[in-house]
């Protein structure tokens, strides 16, 4: 192990056992901050039917996600092959973007019955963004060159859309996906406080909910432990899968 | 403003020219003009690469311009890829086309593996492998060192002497378009337009001993003189 990846782990290691430390030290109820140690007993105990929520809250992230991404590509295309269709939908697409989720969620939720779709569409509406602006400046960012060059052999519109403009536009796409990732768990938690533990299904947001109303203080960080590592595992894997994907373009000779 | 006024030129088949003068004169714009990739304002251009069948003309730019993310035997293949031909029924004259520019071992690296010299040779790999009756090069070596230029002005003699298409070479160097052509022409700035014509009536192919020679000399002395008198004293 290399020591910019031992030094990240040392920090979360002494942060936690500070954390630990001062709770024992100073007497601090566990329903004020529980020890990690008892978070983790918590998380133990509770596993069964956290894992059920968190399934929830990864169905709705990773649904949003696939459906921010081919949102997100489709009018992207649509976009870098009509500049007016740009013009006036772009717009539109950042006002999505500005308004706060918190506060069109429970409109939404007033307007779509199935609790379900609500939080789809609101975690939809967080991710797709950063997909659309940065695919849809990766599908302008072809090399000049590269283009005059697909003119000149007389390239048919798939044929650039294919060759040229697709693999130019990947790595914008990957780092939209990266943001999206991340965005679309925030959304899909978000909306779910803001529905409240409504719908027969229900996610972690629905039980660190729960949990404060009952006062049940490290059930409340088990929940948000759970949240804390899926937020990372999305950030590593799409990290990985960017790498992968791109690797070939960053060797150096 | 228009970047060439009154600009004749012609190249005739097979032969090797070149177009000297300092950037900004609009020498791209010609070469832009000849690929049919920008329109003229007014006058004509004859050019096969204009012609309705299918593209008889490659282009090489300053920058290499290969794709990132594919390999050296992919980037080469591009053109025949482009004219529907898959990359097996492409493979030999893939590898022929490789093996013309010394890059035979590399056709698996990619363009960040390869050094500035070594992804120009891919590039003309790319424009060559069409077996294309115009060639146009912008300034091709502009930016590699002078040993790297000078192996790469030899080998592209002997390219073209094999393949004999009719070359427009843009350059700013008069040493190399001394070297190289059989023609070359003075572009004249603000309005671009040809202000000389000098042959080099040196036979090919030709060596490093007519870089030492006095007809080498002269023909340059000749080319910096007309330089000169369009752009005035070259300090």
């Amino acid at each position: 192990m290399t020591a910019h990846r031992l030094l990240p782990a040392l920090t979360l290691l002494s942060l936690l056992l500070g954390w630990e430390l001062l709770v024992r030290l100073a007497d601090i109820p566990h329903y004020t901050l529980p020890a990690p140690t008892l978070v983790a007993q918590t998380l133990w105990a509770n596993l069964g039917s956290l894992a059920g929520s968190w399934w929830f809250t990864v169905k709705v992230t990773f649904s949003a996600l696939a459906l921010a991404c081919a949102g997100g590509v489709l009018i992207a295309a649509v976009f870098a092959l009509s500049p007016a269709i740009e013009a006036a939908l772009f717009p539109v697409a950042v006002i999505l973007q500005v308004t706060p989720l918190v506060a069109i969620a429970p409109l939404i939720l007033i307007y779509i019955e199935s609790t379900t779709a609500a939080l789809l569409l609101c975690a939809w509406i967080v991710a797709f963004f950063p997909i659309l602006s940065n695919t849809v400046l990766g599908l302008r960012a072809a090399d000049a060159n590269l283009r005059d060059l697909f003119r000149l052999y007389r390239a048919t519109p798939w044929q650039r859309l294919r060759l040229l403009l697709t693999p130019t536009a990947l790595p914008y796409f990957l780092g939209g996906l990266r943001i999206s990732g991340g965005l679309s768990l925030i959304g899909a938690v978000t909306a779910e406080m803001v529905a409240g533990a409504a719908g027969r299904e229900t996610g972690l947001a629905s039980r660190i909910l729960e949990a404060s109303f009952r006062t049940e203080t490290p059930k409340m960080f088990a929940a948000l432990l759970l949240l804390v590592f899926t937020g990372m595992l999305i950030f590593w894997a799409f990290n990985a899968l960017s790498h992968h994907l791109l690797r070939a373009r960053q060797k150096n000779g | 403003m228009h970047a060439l006024t009154d600009c004749s030129l012609h190249v005739n088949s097979g032969e090797f020219v070149s177009l000297l003068g300092p950037s900004g004169c609009g020498k791209s714009t010609v070469l832009r003009l000849v690929a049919g990739l920008d329109q003229p304002t007014g006058g004509t251009v004859h050019s096969p690469a204009l012609q309705a069948a299918e593209s008889d003309t490659a282009y090489v730019f300053q920058e290499p311009a290969l794709l990132p993310w594919a390999n050296v035997s992919d980037n080469v293949w591009l053109p025949l890829r482009l004219a529907g031909h898959s990359r097996d029924a492409s493979q030999d004259r893939i590898t022929a086309a490789l093996r013309g520019v010394g890059l035979q071992d590399f056709g698996a690296a990619y363009p960040a593996e390869l050094s500035g010299g070594m992804k120009m040779r891919a590039s003309i790999a790319r424009a060559l492998i069409t077996r294309p009756r115009v060639l146009l090069m912008d300034e091709p070596f502009a930016a590699l060192d002078e040993i790297t230029r000078s192996r790469l002005n030899h080998d592209l003699l002997a390219l073209w002497a094999a393949q004999g298409p009719s070359v427009l070479f843009v350059t700013h160097s008069v040493y190399e378009s001394v070297f190289l052509s059989q023609r070359v022409l003075v572009l004249g700035q603000r309005p671009g337009r040809v202000v000389a014509e000098i042959r080099i009536d040196e036979p090919y192919p030709r060596s490093s001993a007519f870089r030492h020679s006095t007809r080498y000399l002269h023909a340059c002395a000749e080319l910096s003189a007309a330089l000169e008198a369009a752009y005035g004293e070259l300090a």
